[in-house]
């Protein structure tokens, strides 16, 4: 079977299987301790020592050469308007060019497509659904984090119930909706779909790429299916994760199955993360072609390995050539 | 399809497929097609440069008699790069496969082939990695996505690795600025450790470390050279010029890839540089030493790259000159713009970089001591140094390639524009999104530029031909102009089967001719031999647009 077949089938089969391990434990076997209280604190620990595990393995190879991607025009004469931006010389350039690539997916941002409109005839389109997609997707997500900060914090601080303000300005129209619902959703079904529509993607896909994908549809999904249809009660999940930030956790019982089915979908998420390539999160600020500034003339970078070669040295090459050298006057060291 | 037969030519039967085959990626695959491969390096210059396990082998058979332990060098020589380089690292482990790569790739482009796309072109080198460096890959084999190194996997990288030219287009596009230069560079590290590289490679290096230069010209040739250059400058202009070679003392030392002086139509450049140095009375000095800026070794391995690059400085330093000038040449850019002063600095026996004729201070240079000369020149038109007459290129219509290594390894975008339009009156621009830091490899950089893969360089060069063919269907331009040693040799065979009529040049061709020497002989002719009365004059101004106004002012 081919490998991106494969890989639907096997992310598939595995929520599958989560699924029923879930409403088994639960429903089954009531091992309420072990989905609200066990997991989740072995994810957190998990994430936070993955992270750092990962960033420290990167951080412990060096950065031998100065390579950063100059996509723009570099400091040179004075009256030639430098683009500290995309070929940034100063630090302050460096972050610019990070915080926008962060925020709002700069690189993407210029993504284009070419066709070949005809034999011997390229056509390039700005093509901005990926960037789109990809963008909606992190911005949802990330409110969607901040607006589940509600639940951590006592009392709520002002800036969360501001984004879900913000993020529930819709609710006049359809109450409990949340514009990140919405948004969330819609990316990660594009975000899908382009992987088994677009030959070429789906040509690339691995198994990892797909589970990604069904892992955060699952999170959404039961989360969204808790708000609308199988409410619960939220004082008690508040009281559950303020006893579980305190080190003084009491399994959490008594609560729809879709919670613990969210609640374990978000754990093996976010303990899946630092081991998937959802560690891009991490790993871009460590990217050498974006992190460094396009100064390498004006400042010397120091390769921390670097060690000596074996040169052909200026002597080696008159002794070789010395005749012929004088013979048509050029200067030479030893006569 | 095979590109070279008659007929296909200009398209008419030119169709890419970009479907990609139903069959996976994972299993390594790949038909060694004369025409779409370098030959491997010669015995004897694996042994001038002492490479790592030398021997006679051929592509085509089955044997190409590996060392017994080949997988455990490159194992091992995975292990080692990957704690020596985070870019390494990093990239193998941060890429999502979100594909906004995939169809920036000339390479794909011009082929269709989906390992060609930059994302598939780095999981050959991951697939591996995943297997022998990654707990999930360890495990869950394929499922991970990771494969058995073997030969066919082997056979599949040098195959792919020698595919790419090193541009990093597709690092301009990637979210997280995954390069897959840098792949490429480590697989082929890993390639030569297992004696896996090709002669068009190491060829010109050996040259380069025995002789200087890429070429193998020899000291005496580059005198005779030299000598032959200035009576062709005397013939054109009427003035006789006088560089000096291997001079101590000189402030200048004057650095060039030595196709410049030894290959067409470089050599047209090389007396514009001639001209120009004579005609602001420049106090500079040529080394047959270090007679090359290019840097074959680049393309070879970093420990290669420093033991090429090394002569710069040293001759710098023998000579006693203050600075260094260097010509117009890509990668030679990316690598003293990038690594020189890392490999070999600190140049502190050097001067900070100041023009003599402008006072002008080459900040930006100011650690490394070596100036682009188009940077030198823009400065020297801007303090109107030169007495210029555009009107001279008026025979030309002239668009501008960037190349890759000059516009995304170093930013130098605007300086060879503003010379442009300051030397001749029809300066047309290409489409933005092939132009800047968006520009098309001519499908032959990082030492693949032979004529043995002439099918995978036209297919390499076909996105930058067709924008070359609208600006010539569109406002009649007749020439292209660049700053790169490998475009001057490598895009006319592009044109001549794209394009048929284009001739390239370097820019300091037209600026050589744009000069008003004091002095000159009536009836001067243009470096070519052209004399410029004959040539027709088109109406002025006519569209000179899309060059003006972009300047300065573009940010992306």
């Amino acid at each position: 079977m081919e490998i991106h077949k494969m890989g639907v089938l096997y992310s598939f089969f595995v929520i599958v299987i989560f699924l029923l391990f879930v409403i088994i434990g639960i429903e089954g076997l009531g091992w309420y301790s072990l989905f609200s209280v066990i997991i989740p604190y072995a994810a957190v620990v998990t994430f936070i020592a993955g992270l750092i595990f990962r960033v420290l393995k990167w951080g412990i190879s060096p950065v031998p050469f100065h390579i950063p991607t100059t996509s723009g025009q570099q400091n040179s004469l004075p009256w030639i308007k430098p683009n500290n931006i995309d070929s940034p010389f100063t630090t302050r350039g460096v972050i610019t060019r990070m915080a926008l690539e962060v925020l709002f997916f700069r690189s993407l941002f210029w993504n284009e497509r070419v066709e070949l409109r005809r034999a011997y005839e390229l056509l390039f389109k700005r093509n901005l659904y990926l960037w789109f997609g990809g963008l909606a997707f992190h911005w949802a997500f990330l409110i969607t984090l901040l607006r589940h900060l509600r639940f951590f914090t006592e009392p709520v601080p002002s800036f969360v119930i501001l984004v879900q303000g913000l993020d529930g300005i819709l609710q006049s129209i359809a109450p409990t909706l949340y514009i990140s619902n919405i948004f969330i959703f819609g990316a990660l079904i594009y975000l899908f779909l382009r992987r088994v529509v677009y030959p070429q993607i789906r040509y690339i896909s691995l198994p990892s790429d797909y589970l990604a994908l069904f892992i955060l549809l699952g999170v959404v999904l039961s989360g969204i299916l808790i708000r609308f249809f199988y409410k619960v009660d939220l004082v008690k999940v508040k009281e559950w994760v303020m006893g579980m930030l305190s080190f003084n956790p009491t399994p959490l019982r008594g609560i729809g199955l879709l919670f613990y089915i969210h609640l374990f979908f978000v754990s093996f998420l976010i303990a899946y993360f630092p081991f998937s390539k959802m560690i891009h999160m991490a790993g871009f600020f460590l990217s050498p072609t974006r992190n460094l500034s396009n100064n390498s003339r004006n400042h010397r970078h120091i390769n921390p390995w670097d060690k000596p070669v074996k040169v052909h040295t200026y002597e080696e090459y008159e002794s070789e050539f010395r005749e012929v050298m004088k013979e048509v006057g050029l200067p030479v060291e030893k006569e | 399809m095979k590109l070279t037969e008659a007929g296909s030519r200009q398209g008419e039967h030119y169709q890419i497929d970009y479907t990609p085959p139903e069959r996976g990626w994972l299993e390594p695959k790949v038909e060694f097609r004369k025409g779409t491969y370098c030959y491997p390096a010669s015995l004897k210059h694996q042994k001038y440069l002492e490479l790592p396990n030398p021997r006679e082998w051929q592509i085509g058979v089955e044997d190409w008699k590996l060392p017994e332990n080949w997988k455990e060098i490159i194992l091992e020589g995975m292990k080692d790069r990957l704690r020596r380089y985070r870019s390494f690292k990093l990239f193998l482990d941060i890429c999502v496969r979100c594909g906004a790569c995939a169809d920036k790739c000339h390479y794909f482009i011009g082929s269709g082939d989906p390992k060609n796309m930059p994302v598939l072109r780095a999981e050959l080198l991951r697939s591996v990695y995943r297997r022998y460096f990654t707990l999930s890959g360890k495990i869950l084999g394929r499922l991970a996505g990771a494969r058995e190194l073997t030969e066919d996997v082997l056979k599949e990288w040098f195959y792919y690795f020698y595919q790419c030219t090193e541009c990093r287009r597709c690092s301009v596009f990637c979210p997280y600025g995954i390069d897959t230069c840098e792949i490429t560079m480590m697989a082929r590290e890993l390639l030569n450790l297992v004696g896996c590289s090709i002669n068009w490679i190491v060829e010109p290096a050996s040259n380069s470390f025995r002789t200087g230069n890429h070429l193998g010209v020899l000291p005496h040739a580059f005198k005779t050279t030299m000598d032959f250059a200035v009576d062709e400058v005397k013939e054109i202009t009427g003035i006789k010029v006088e560089p000096t070679i291997n001079r101590k003392g000189a402030e200048i030392l004057f650095i060039s890839p030595s196709a410049d002086y030894f290959a067409s139509p470089h050599w047209y450049t090389f007396l514009g540089y001639l001209i120009l140095f004579h005609e602001i009375g420049l106090d500079y000095t040529w080394s047959t030493y270090a007679s090359e800026g290019g840097n074959f070794g680049f393309f070879h391995s970093m420990e290669l790259a420093k033991r090429l690059n090394a002569k710069i400085y040293a001759e710098a330093k023998r000579l006693r000159v203050k600075w260094i000038l260097g010509g117009e040449c890509g990668h030679m850019w990316r690598v003293i713009h990038q690594y020189m002063d890392t490999f070999n600095g600190p140049a502190d026996f050097l001067e900070e970089p100041v023009s003599p004729i402008t006072g002008t201070n080459f900040d930006n240079a100011r650690s490394t001591k070596m100036v682009h000369i188009c940077e030198f020149t823009a400065d020297l038109i801007k303090n109107n140094k030169l007495k210029l007459d555009p009107s001279r290129n008026d025979h030309w219509k002239v668009t501008f390639h960037d190349s890759c290594n000059t516009s995304r390894s170093m930013g130098l975008i605007e300086e060879p524009r503003y010379i442009l339009n300051e030397v001749c009156n029809y300066f047309y621009e290409m489409p933005e999104n092939t132009i800047r830091e968006r520009t098309f490899c001519c499908g032959s950089g990082s030492g693949l530029g032979s004529d043995e893969n002439i099918e995978t360089r036209l297919r390499g060069g076909f996105p930058r031909a067709n924008a070359v063919k609208y600006v010539k269907d569109q406002f009649g331009v007749n020439l292209v102009t660049c700053i790169c040693a490998i475009d001057r040799a490598t895009l006319p065979t592009l044109f001549e089967y794209w394009v048929p009529g284009m001739e390239v040049s370097g820019l300091h061709e037209l600026v050589g001719n744009a000069i008003v020497m004091k002095g000159e002989k009536e009836g001067r002719t243009d470096l070519r031999g052209k004399t410029f009365n004959s040539l027709t004059h088109p109406s002025p101004h006519q569209g000179r647009g899309m060059g003006e106004g972009e300047g300065n002012d573009h940010v992306r």
